[in-house]
């Protein structure tokens, strides 16, 4: 089924053109990988699904609620100084449901308990964020996500200055996830993602998709060496063409 | 040193030091985390062309201030939500026209010769009855609005981008903030001051901050350690018949010295 549909999409901050004629198909089992240049476009993308920044041109079809798409923030580095439990921020993702007077429900607060379970934090509930690693923090923000029971999560850098082991867990997971759900991610970090993910779609203003499938037949066919830079320009190109020797 | 607890003033003075600082821990913390100390300094500043215009007009000063004060806090947060980049050109400007406005406004008041002073730097001696009402009114009020809309102000103060995708009105909360802001600057001109109360509202969270893993907790040690500092102030400005402003603000630094020092040392 197809999840989320982007027909002749163009965007523009002020003058600066930043997304041309985009168009792209999630599907509600895909593992999509969004990659490209600084300023070419993935937040920007992920901002206009989300419906936090306004359309100005072209379609962005969603068949699900708004509510069911989860989102996972850049820069979860910020406000670590803030006093906050790892379990009070999972309790954010909950859809605002009937207002309260005091505090939290029962439910809610189970139901965060499990979110943070289902990511290996169950422990760590009661921590302050900022006592955190990057890499569990990541998770507690995946928790959060979880919370509202996403169709699809879309994950903007989640690996950015996390360790390469933290990393690789984090894929690891979100991995495990896509069995229920699909999960669109914005990474620089290409030798990883290309492990995990099963679609690429590079932006630079325009885009570029590809089933990573066919991309890895390629790449095998030139030699045992896999060069990152050309396989990321490649990736840029409608032609996939990888015949260099080093 | 007991008998000074019979004077009635003393009596107001140590009431209204409580019930401001109840204030100042609540609406400090939420100040603090959402990085908006200068934002209130600006309002607390501007809020003296509340008071020169009450003055002028004859009606009570604290209701001018506070109606003024809570108008400044609404337009900065107009000014601020759309256009986030220009906050400190913007306070800056508030800030001074604030107080011009009111030094015109008192020197146009004919035979009037105000003591600037205790508006800049506070008179907690000088309490009445009627401010302390005030205040108690408006600990309620405050300790009431956190309680309803924890949960909201938790998301809007922590991460408000997604606040704003769980449907929640971040525009609403931001401004609601400002005006609590506003509403204790007020109440706490009394005490220390408008140009102290930066002081009131910023160290004992600053100093929370070390001790508090959540929002709620760290209003509270705040409430406590701001209660601690006015009082041990108060005690140190009448046995050196110093003013009560300052000696409460010098009697904070000097714990956050002491706090700094000793977690320096380990």
């Amino acid at each position: 089924m197809d999840l989320i549909n982007i027909k002749n999409l163009f965007f523009k901050y002020q003058k600066t053109e930043v997304l041309e004629n985009v168009n792209l198909t999630i599907k509600d089992d895909d593992f999509l990988a969004i990659i490209g240049p600084n300023g070419g476009g993935k937040s920007t993308l992920l901002k206009l699904i989300l419906g936090l920044l306004p359309l100005q041109s072209g379609t962005i079809e969603k068949n699900i609620e708004n509510n069911q798409v989860g989102y996972v923030p850049q820069n979860t580095n910020l406000n670590i100084d803030f006093p906050i439990t790892a379990l009070e921020v999972v309790l954010m993702g909950h859809i605002s449901s009937k207002k309260r007077l005091f505090g939290y429900s029962k439910d809610e607060i189970s139901c965060a308990i499990e979110s943070l379970n289902q990511v290996g934090m169950k422990d760590f509930a009661n921590k302050k964020i900022g006592d955190l690693s990057g890499g569990q923090r990541q998770r507690v923000f995946i928790a959060r996500a979880l919370c509202s029971n996403p169709k699809i999560m879309l994950l903007d850098e989640p690996t950015a200055s996390i360790d390469v082991q933290g990393q690789q867990e984090i894929y690891e997971l979100l991995r495990e996830l896509n069995k229920s759900i699909c999960i669109v991610v914005v990474s620089h970090d290409l030798s990883i993602l290309l492990n995990y993910a099963k679609n690429v779609a590079h932006i630079n203003r325009s885009l570029v998709y590809h089933s990573l499938a066919e991309v890895q037949k390629n790449v095998t066919l030139a030699d045992d060496h896999l060069c990152e830079v050309e396989l990321l320009s490649a990736l840029g190109k409608t032609q996939i063409c990888c015949n260099h020797v080093h | 040193m007991f008998e000074i607890l019979q004077y009635s003033f003393i009596q107001n003075a140590l009431i209204a030091g409580i019930l401001i600082s109840i204030a100042a821990g609540i609406i400090g913390t939420l100040v603090v985390v959402n990085k908006i100390t200068f934002l209130t300094g600006g309002i607390a500043h501007s809020a003296y062309g509340g008071i020169g215009i009450a003055i002028f007009l004859g009606i009570p000063v604290l209701f001018g201030a506070t109606v003024f004060a809570v108008l400044t806090a609404i337009i900065i947060a107009i000014i601020t939500l759309k256009n986030r980049s220009r906050i400190d050109a913007i306070i800056g400007m508030m800030w001074a026209s604030g107080m011009a406005i009111g030094i015109i406004f008192v020197d146009l008041t004919p035979g009037y010769n105000v003591d600037l002073m205790s508006y800049l730097f506070g008179s907690i001696i000088a309490v009445s009855s009627e401010d302390i009402i005030y205040m108690t009114l408006l600990d309620i009020f405050i300790i009431s609005i956190v309680v309803y809309f924890y949960k909201e102000i938790l998301s809007v103060s922590y991460d408000s981008e997604f606040a704003s995708l769980r449907g929640i009105n971040v525009k609403f909360f931001y401004t609601l903030i400002l005006i609590l802001s506003a509403l204790c600057v007020v109440a706490a001109i009394k005490a220390v001051g408008l140009i102290l109360v930066i002081a009131l509202l910023t160290i004992p969270t600053y100093l929370a901050e070390t001790f508090a893993t959540k929002l709620s907790s760290m209003m509270i040690i705040s409430s406590i350690l701001a209660t601690m500092f006015t009082i041990s102030g108060l005690v140190v400005s009448y046995f050196y018949d110093i003013s009560s402003g300052a000696s409460i603000i010098m009697v904070a630094v000097v714990a956050l010295g002491v706090v700094k020092l000793i977690k320096y040392k380990k």
